[in-house]
Formats: C-alpha cells, sequence, structure tokens
C-alpha cells in the first residue's frame, strides 16, 4: 500500500508536473510561430453582452489576483512568513485571497451559465471549452476548500509547497514536503499540472499575448513595403 | 514636409441610385464566409434613416472617434488605463443585435418534409446557430423608408433641425431621401489604429490603405467601438476583426476595387492624394468649424515643384506623383471644393468624400408650381429652400457646419445653370455667367466639372496609380482558392483557435 501511494506521488508530483511544462513550452512555442493565427481572445461579447459583464469581469479579476498571489509566495516565502508573523496581517491577506477566489468563482460560474443558456455563445463554444472550464472551476472550488479546511494556506504554502516547487525547478524534485498532504491539496496541485498541460491546446493561450506593448507604443501604426528615406 | 501619398475616393451622391450592386459585389468576394455574413464592408444607407449598424453615428452610445480634451486628442472609447480596465469587457461594444443576425434558408425541408396538408416552405434559420428564426432585422432594413417614424425620424443627424425642417423631411407626398453608400473611409488618423491594443492595425505607408493583420489581430475588440464610423467588423468565428481592405489586391494589379468597378451610377472616383503626414495631429485638433479647410490644407498640391521634390525624397515613385495629378479625387476635394468628408467632426480625417446630393433639384417647399425663369426664378432652387434641409447635410458632410456644404452646392447648382444655358438656351449666358461668379466659380471650371460628373470614363474616374508591389503578387495566385474559406490573406484556413 506504501509502495502503491509512493509511485502515486512519484508520477504525480515528479512526471507530470515536468511532462506538463516541457508541453506547455513545446507546445506554445510551436503554435506561436506555425499556428498564429488561433492565438485570441476569441471573444464571444459580441453575441452576447450582459451576462458577460457579469462573468466575465469578476473572474478576471478574481484569478488573476490568486495566481498573482501564488506567484509571490512561490518567489518571496520568506517575506510571505514575515508579513503572516502579525496575526491582524495574516488575517487580512487570508480573507483577501478567499474574496477574490470566491469572485472568480462566482464569475467563472455566471459565465458557464451563460454558455450553457446562450444559443448564440454556445455554438462558438468547443469541448475543449467545456474541458478548461470544468478544470477551472475544480481548482478554485479545491482552492477554496484547502483555504478553508486547512489554515493557514499562506503560511504553509511558504514552508511546504514553495521548497516543492524550488525542488522540481532546480531538477532535484523533493516530494517528501508534500507526500503527506491532504487528498484536496493533493488535488490542486495535480488538477493544476493538468491546466498546464492542456493550456498550449486550449484557448488559454490567450493569457500569453496580453497586449502589453499598447501601453507604450506610438497610436499610428504604419508599415512600409520598403522604407522611405526620412519618415 | 512629410509627403505621403493615399488612395483617396470620391462618392458623387447626386448620381447614387440605391441598387446595391456595389454591396453585393463586394459581399461576394470578400464576405460570404462563416463569420463574416453580417459584415458589409460596403453598404449602402437611406437618408435619412438609422443606417447599419443601427444609429451607427449615435456616439453617445458607441462612443466612435476622437474628441479633444484640454487641447489634447483622445479617443473616446479608450485610453491606455481604459485598455487595461476593460479588457475583459469592453463597455461600448456593439452586439450581433445592433447589426443583425444573419440567415439562410432550410431550402432542404422543401424535399424533406413529411407528407401533410400543407406546401412545405423553405423556413429561415439563423446562419449562427443553425436553429429558426424569426427575421426582425437586416443590413438594409430602413432602405427606401425616408419618412419613417421608426427609421428616418430616428436619424442622428436630425440634431438641430428645427420641427419644420423635420417635417419638411417626412411630409406625406413630399418627403425626401438620398442615398449614402459607405466603405471604409481609409482615414489619416484612423481611430481603429490607435485603439487596437495588439498593434494588429496598420495604414499602409505607400498607399494609406488602413488593414488588419489577422496573425496579429487577439479579439481584444476595441476597434469595433473606435471607429466611429462602425466599419471594422468583428468576426464571431474566427474571433477577429475584418475590415474593408479597399480591394488591394485588385489594386495593385491594376484593378477597381470590387464596389467601385460595379457601381452602375459610375458616382465612385478614386484617385491618389499627396498630403502632408506631419500635419495630422495639428489637423486633428483644429476647432470643429475649420476642420475641413485644415484637411484640405494638408493635401498637397501634385503639380507643386517643392512638393514634388519631397515627394521623391521620401520614397514616392514617380509613377505615384504622375498618378495624383490625374487624381479625379484632388480636382473634386481640392480644386473645386465640392467633395467633403463624412463626419469630419470624428476627427479621424477620412480619406473617402462625398459631393453632397442637390437632388430634387425642384423646390416644392412653397407649395406653389415652378416659376417661369427669370432674375429670381425657381428652376432650380435656392440651396437654402431646398427640401433636404441645409442643416441636414452639414450635420453629415460640414461637421455641423453649413458654409461648407452651401459653398459646394451652389457650385453645383451654378454648373447646372451653366449648362442649360448651352444646352436648353433658356437662360442667358450673362445670367449663367453671374451665378457662376456668385458661386466662386468659372465657365472653364464648370465645364470640367460637368465633364468628370457626367460623361467621365472608366480611366477618368479611376486613376489607379501603378503601386509596385510586384513581389506581393503570390497572395493571389489563385483567388479561387480563398473562396468560401480564407477570403484574403494566407492560405491556411481561418481555423478558429482552441
Amino acid at each position: 500500500m506504501d509502495n502503491l501511494a509512493t509511485y502515486f506521488d512519484s508520477f504525480f508530483f515528479i512526471a507530470l508536473p515536468y511532462v506538463a511544462f516541457f508541453t506547455f513550452f513545446l507546445v506554445t512555442i510551436e503554435r506561436y510561430r506555425r499556428r498564429k493565427f488561433t492565438y485570441s481572445s476569441l471573444s464571444s461579447q459580441f453575441l452576447e453582452n450582459k451576462q458577460h459583464f457579469w462573468g466575465l469581469v469578476p473572474f478576471h479579476y478574481g484569478i488573476i489576483t490568486v495566481i498573482t498571489g501564488h506567484i509571490v509566495a512561490f518567489l518571496v516565502p520568506r517575506e510571505i512568513l514575515w508579513w503572516n508573523s502579525k496575526p491582524l496581517r495574516l488575517y487580512i491577506l487570508e480573507a483577501s485571497a478567499l474574496i477574490f477566489a470566491i469572485l472568480a468563482v462566482v464569475g467563472l460560474g455566471a459565465a458557464m451559465i451563460r454558455r450553457l443558456n446562450t444559443s448564440k455563445v454556445r455554438t462558438v463554444t468547443s469541448r475543449m471549452d467545456w474541458v478548461i472550464l470544468g478544470l477551472l472551476m475544480l481548482q478554485l472550488l479545491t482552492g477554496i476548500e484547502v483555504a478553508v479546511r486547512y489554515p493557514w494556506g499562506s503560511s504553509w504554502f511558504a514552508t511546504s509547497a514553495a521548497p516543492y516547487l524550488w525542488s522540481l525547478a532546480g531538477l532535484n524534485p523533493d516530494i517528501s514536503y508534500i507526500s503527506a498532504m491532504p487528498f484536496s491539496v493533493k488535488l490542486h496541485i495535480i488538477n493544476a499540472y493538468f491546466l498546464i498541460l492542456l493550456f498550449p491546446f486550449s484557448r488559454l493561450v490567450h493569457i500569453l499575448v496580453v497586449p502589453n506593448p499598447y501601453l507604450w507604443r506610438k497610436r499610428q501604426v504604419v508599415r512600409w513595403y520598403r522604407k522611405p528615406r526620412n519618415a | 514636409m512629410n509627403v505621403r501619398s493615399q488612395i483617396a475616393m470620391v462618392f458623387h451622391l447626386d448620381k447614387c441610385i440605391g441598387c446595391h450592386t456595389c454591396s453585393i459585389a463586394c459581399k461576394n468576394v470578400w464576405t460570404d464566409r462563416k463569420g463574416a455574413e453580417y459584415m458589409w464592408w460596403n453598404n449602402v444607407e437611406t437618408k435619412p434613416g438609422t443606417g447599419f449598424p443601427t444609429a451607427w453615428e449615435d456616439q453617445e452610445k458607441y462612443n466612435g472617434g476622437w474628441e479633444l480634451h484640454n487641447g489634447e486628442l483622445r479617443l473616446k472609447s479608450t485610453s491606455k488605463t481604459k485598455t487595461v480596465l476593460n479588457i475583459f469587457h469592453h463597455p461600448n461594444m456593439p452586439t450581433m443585435d445592433d447589426y443583425y443576425e444573419p440567415w439562410t434558408y432550410d431550402y432542404q425541408n422543401l424535399f424533406n418534409a413529411p407528407e401533410g396538408p400543407d406546401q412545405p416552405t423553405a423556413v429561415p434559420i439563423s446562419t449562427v446557430t443553425g436553429e429558426l428564426i424569426n427575421i426582425k432585422a437586416g443590413p438594409n432594413w430602413d432602405d427606401d423608408l425616408g419618412g419613417s417614424k421608426i427609421y428616418a425620424a430616428n436619424d442622428p443627424n436630425l440634431d438641430g433641425l428645427t420641427a419644420e425642417q423635420q417635417n419638411q423631411l417626412s411630409a406625406v407626398e413630399r418627403l425626401v431621401f438620398f442615398y449614402f453608400p459607405r466603405i471604409c473611409n481609409h482615414c489619416l488618423n484612423p481611430a481603429c489604429v490607435a485603439a487596437c491594443p495588439s498593434g494588429a492595425i496598420y495604414k499602409r505607408g505607400e498607399d494609406g490603405i488602413v488593414l488588419i493583420d489577422q496573425n496579429r489581430c487577439r479579439g481584444w475588440r476595441a476597434c469595433v467601438p473606435a471607429c466611429p464610423y462602425k466599419k471594422v467588423y468583428f468576426n464571431w468565428h474566427t474571433g477577429k476583426s475584418e475590415k474593408c481592405i479597399l480591394c488591394y489586391p485588385r489594386l495593385e494589379t491594376g484593378q477597381a476595387p470590387a464596389c467601385f468597378h460595379s457601381c452602375v451610377g459610375r458616382i465612385r472616383y478614386l484617385g491618389v492624394l499627396l498630403y502632408d503626414a506631419s500635419k495630422i495631429e495639428e489637423v486633428g485638433k483644429m476647432p470643429a468649424d475649420e476642420l475641413i479647410e485644415a484637411q484640405r490644407e494638408m493635401i498637397l498640391d501634385p503639380h507643386d515643384p517643392e512638393v514634388i521634390a519631397a515627394a521623391r525624397a521620401n520614397g514616392v515613385h514617380d509613377s505615384v506623383i504622375e498618378s495624383a495629378q490625374m487624381s479625379p479625387v484632388y480636382k473634386f476635394v481640392k480644386v473645386w471644393k465640392i467633395a467633403l468628408p463624412p463626419h469630419i467632426e470624428y476627427r479621424t480625417l477620412p480619406m473617402l468624400f462625398y459631393v453632397p446630393p442637390m437632388a430634387p433639384v425642384m423646390s416644392e417647399r412653397h407649395n406653389g408650381p415652378v416659376r417661369n425663369i427669370g432674375e429670381n426664378d425657381n428652376l432650380f432652387h435656392e440651396i437654402d429652400e431646398a427640401r433636404v434641409p441645409m442643416k441636414f447635410l452639414a450635420n453629415l458632410f460640414g461637421g455641423g457646419h453649413e458654409a461648407k456644404v452651401r459653398y459646394a452646392l451652389r457650385k453645383q447648382k451654378a454648373v447646372r445653370w451653366y449648362r442649360r444655358s448651352l444646352t436648353v438656351g433658356d437662360v442667358t449666358k450673362e445670367l449663367a455667367d453671374r451665378i457662376l461668379a456668385e458661386a466662386g466659380s468659372t465657365r472653364e471650371e464648370a465645364e470640367a466639372i460637368y465633364r468628370l460628373t457626367s460623361l467621365c470614363t472608366f480611366d477618368e474616374r479611376f486613376v489607379i496609380p501603378p503601386m509596385h508591389r510586384e513581389e506581393a503578387i503570390e497572395m493571389m495566385e489563385d483567388p479561387l482558392e480563398h473562396k468560401q474559406n480564407v477570403g484574403f490573406g494566407f492560405l491556411t484556413g481561418p481555423k478558429r483557435g482552441l
């Protein structure tokens, strides 16, 4: 039985993340180079405008904040622990993280209902869209469950999850940090790897092409077939 | 001086018969694809009317175009900050309901319907969902409905007209309307380009055609609300925006764009304008009543040796300069000043100009018969007493100001007097000369306007410069391969992203 658990852990926490990240980089780059046309937000706002607001806006603001929190905790775990050393600061961090997670769940739920109920939007919804929506919902719900049942996530993420992720990044995986974690934590981690694995095969690639150059480019864009001598 | 060349256009509204041949030519060539069915890169509207998409001129609703804010030019619908905040949901995005839901008919039902007491019919089905559809709107839904309380009465250009003038436009048996064909204006200060977060929309340096790079468009859809003319369309299937490409593959091979070529009324003119690109921002910031003049000022005289030298220095080919010298658009816009930009107050500096319509020639406003020819006769109505109120035309073509529209109409009227003095002879030459002088014109000019308006040949209407894009020709190696498939550009199918 122990043996089986070890195999399970090695597969999902060592093999899977490497496969997921390798696929992620290989396929997103290949797709960007060979099938650039398929990179799009695939917006359906044109087909349905009202429910769109109540789904997409809370979801995006919620999920972006939550993911940013995970990345920050991964990058600077010590500073998170220092921040959490005062209870009030810990409560503020945990409460705001939870609020944004709930915002994301509500938004995602609204977006899924919209996709189900609006026939025009349904026609532009692929099977992969549903897979991604399902995985995202699972990810958010397990995340909230973990946050509520096993406090305080922001602290033990810094002491357990961050070192595990760093060990992966250092090509020296050490799963001892997480092998004793409860099932819902493990599910949250595994599901995250599946999202990364499916990322390049789904509409999620739009995250990679957020239009940051707009913030510093000139207003008008002119392309020359032959460059003029003094323009 | 930064001289650039621009392919510009003139539509002569007095000649438009509203047949929609242009729209059909365009549709068949470019937009008969999934996701593009509802797009009409070229459409013909009845004015007064609400147009397509519904009430596109209502910028309270769509927030299109530029505005002056503390002396600075800024987009109404977006900004750098707003682009970040609105990236998930654009508040001014029109939806399919503002256009119409495209449909076809279930012809198979005619063959497959089970035996029954009734004749089977080909019921309308949505080309989006495939479901039965109750058709409520279409691209020319208010075609010829001038005077309609539902459509014409909601024309945003009726703003500022007196109740009497509005009645004049819609009174039974006296109502008046005209046609307003529209394509992308290929503006000098395009709002769509400035709004595009991805930098996918660009103006071609050599000819000024505004295009969307389909490989770079990410469907952030900021261009759709930003264009005040609503000439950027969102392809709901591919998740990319598309717009009129001025048939650049045709232009590059010396052919007129499909809508120009097919125009039955021969209302369309196309030619090169040379302009000073360093003045774009300055002109865009002019006070509203000076915009038309300022835009004319930035259009340069292609015969001026200084302009020619500057153009050459900027890499404009000699053949393009020659073409600019023969441009019919230059004559209409700059020499004769009878073609005006639509809604210059949007400050995008459109490069499609309209000769405002005079018809109907006979004034019926005073309820009386047409009086005898004489000094104060009414044969060709006084411009200010026309059945189309000056204010209405001014809202469309004068940026709300009447002076330029009045000038253009008076000159057109003078040309008619002049021609009547020659062909009918019931108008004395002296009277014709006097009216010409009052309109700021001469016999020579009137003759030239008459010729280019009425007797123009194909080659006089379309002076297409050699575009020297020979290497680009491989794009069109097999045009049929694009048919009902990718539309234009590259040969891999426009497969929707996963």
